[in-house]
């Protein structure tokens, strides 16, 4: 079974996000890139999926020159071929562009299985799984936390508030994955070593038929600005005995806080 | 002129409260652009919403009753959404930032060619049709401030961020019956059960209080106290990463930036030292309570109250207190 991996190239979660003096960026001072955690759970399934039927897993990206690093740390985990559609844009485009440039590759692909993480964390939208079963027309199932394949129909289960939902479709499929699914394995100094060697084809948008002028002025939505959040002020802190920092809480909370 | 749809998201057959506080926001933007609010429901039942959601607001209720869309599939309701903005001439989708509306939203975006706003915590139209918003990225590390070009936009409402108001007691709504978009033999995924646990929990994502169990509890038996504190404010349970990478409690409870972004009316944190990765995802809070041990813990830089002490001891004696203040 053939299964594309799309991997989101993401400050460290880790990080301390600061705005940068054009007041739209982030000050990329000091971060450290990472695949997104959830894009993680997306390989480590696909991974888990060749080991028991055979196949091929092939991660992809779009964005940045540098998304190259966490495409070879995808390789490293086991992945066997990766492909970067290459384009600055990409990190300031909305979902529908970055879904556009993920249905390129698929379609070249014909994988019988997409799989990616709920979100890239930063953005934290979770649009690109969706839209990418909308430009295929493929069936989706959205942050799932547990996969199983039959012979071409998977089952799903996915949280929703105080319950959970279990899926039932057609593959060809776009899935994309929660916490909970599995426990990503790490890469082995083996495995770096063998990703070093391993394919990784960089294509421009215009090789895949998309037009990189469209990219770059045809995004529907737009960042106008990045705001540090709204700062708290200093907060009243009780000490002494328990009985009595907990009557003084709870007093607080309905009187000056009103919300108990 | 603008129209304005939301998608009504029903739950047992009741209409959902973020979808409620869609609407809202609906009929204000609908005002501004001097257009009609129509409110999609789609499922057996749907046009006995009408009552409630004219009330709310809306002017037109359209409501899909294809028996095959009583559980949610993703393809048909994306499909509906879509149908139903080009049949009402919506020039702004709403939906509410709810699991399923996370899900269909982007979808029906695709299927029109719209752009799609996530997470909006603000939402303004300008007189050129440009819809603007205001949102949190990185978890709440930073807010930015995004705006949606082109005849349509769909737009993601935070759960619990605007007020749902009866704007127009005791008035109904038109309601307009429309055939599914999708044929059920054209639907490639669907719900087929629904499981819910043995015991209902409210959930961390819709909650309007929120008490969190971290490290500091030191094991699984000790969630309890949390619970507690929890069922008295009514409220639900949340955990950190620590407290469900631990096992303590899964995964579904766990608040932060690879678990869920809330923004409660009061978040309580206990025995949570207030990592980068959990303050992002709680901060957005009204009203933060910590309990914790340690002065020092970071937690207390982001808490309105902060008490110093041990959980064991304050918990429980909090939990009284809140029970003796409800009760009076």
């Amino acid at each position: 079974m053939k299964i594309l991996v799309g991997i989101k190239h993401v400050p460290d979660t880790e990080a301390r996000i600061k705005v940068a003096s054009d007041g739209l960026r982030v000050d990329e001072t000091g971060i450290k890139w990472i695949v997104s955690p959830f894009d993680e759970y997306a390989l480590e399934e696909a991974l888990r999926i060749r080991e028991a039927r055979g196949g091929e897993v092939v991660v992809v990206a779009a964005g940045r020159p540098e998304a190259q690093a966490s495409l070879r740390q995808g390789l490293a985990m086991g992945a066997d071929r990766a492909v970067l559609v290459e384009e600055e844009a990409y990190d300031r485009a909305d979902g529908l562009a970055r879904a556009r440039a993920l249905a390129a590759v698929a379609k070249a692909e014909s994988p019988e299985l997409i799989l990616l993480g709920k979100y890239g964390v930063g953005a934290d939208e979770g649009q690109t799984g969706p839209m990418l079963g909308e430009l295929l027309d493929l069936p989706h199932a959205a942050a799932v936390t547990s996969l199983a394949l039959g012979e071409g129909t998977f089952k799903a289960r996915r949280e929703i508030e105080g319950a959970t939902e279990v899926l039932e479709g057609s593959l060809p499929a776009v899935v994309t994955c929660e916490k909970g699914l599995n426990e990503p394995r790490y890469a082995s100094l083996k495995g770096i070593m063998a990703a070093k060697k391993k394919p990784l084809d960089v294509r421009k948008p215009e090789d895949l038929g998309l037009d990189p002028k469209d990219l770059r002025e045809g995004s529907r939505v737009v960042w106008e600005a990045l705001e540090s959040p709204p700062p708290r002020g200093a907060g009243k802190v009780l000490k002494g005995e328990a009985a009595d920092a907990a009557r003084d809480l709870a007093r607080l909370l309905r009187e000056e806080a009103k919300v108990i | 002129m603008r129209n304005v749809l939301v998608f009504g998201e029903r739950r047992d057959g009741d209409l959902k409260k973020p979808s409620l506080e869609a609407v809202s926001v609906g009929r204000r933007l609908a005002d501004a652009g001097g257009g009609t609010l129509s409110v999609l429901v789609v499922g057996p039942g749907a046009a006995e919403a009408a009552a409630a959601l004219g009330a709310h607001g809306a002017d037109r209720v359209v409501a899909c009753e294809a028996e095959h869309l009583a559980l949610y599939a993703p393809e048909a309701y994306a499909a509906q959404i879509a149908e139903a903005a080009r049949a009402e001439g919506a020039g702004i989708v709403l939906v509410a930032g709810t699991q399923m509306g996370r899900d269909v939203a982007p979808r029906a975006a695709a299927r029109l060619g719209a752009g799609c706003l996530s997470d909006l915590v603000e939402i303004e139209t300008a007189g050129d049709g440009t819809v603007r918003g205001r949102r949190p990225v990185y978890s709440g590390k930073a807010y930015a401030r995004v705006a949606s070009r082109g005849p349509v936009a769909v737009a993601i409402l935070r759960p619990n961020v605007f007020p749902a108001t009866v704007a127009r007691p005791g008035a109904g709504a038109d309601a307009v019956a429309v055939p599914p978009a999708l044929a059920p033999e054209r639907i490639r995924v669907r719900t087929t059960a629904v499981e819910r646990g043995g015991e209902q929990e409210i959930d961390v994502a819709e909650a309007s209080i929120i008490v969190s169990g971290g490290r500091g509890l030191k094991g699984p038996e000790s969630f309890s106290l949390v619970r507690d504190l929890a069922r008295a404010l009514g409220g639900a349970v949340g955990a950190s990463r620590a407290a469900v990478d631990a096992g303590w409690i899964p995964h579904s409870h766990q608040v932060g930036q690879t678990g869920k972004v809330v923004s409660p009316n009061l978040y309580v944190a206990c025995g949570i030292s207030g990592a980068i990765q959990h303050l992002a995802g709680m901060s957005s809070s009204k009203v933060i309570v910590a309990v914790n041990k340690d002065p020092e813990a970071p937690i207390f830089k982001a808490a309105d109250y902060g008490v110093v002490g041990d959980l064991f001891e304050v918990l429980p004696r909090l939990t009284e207190e809140v029970r003796r203040l409800k009760s009076s």
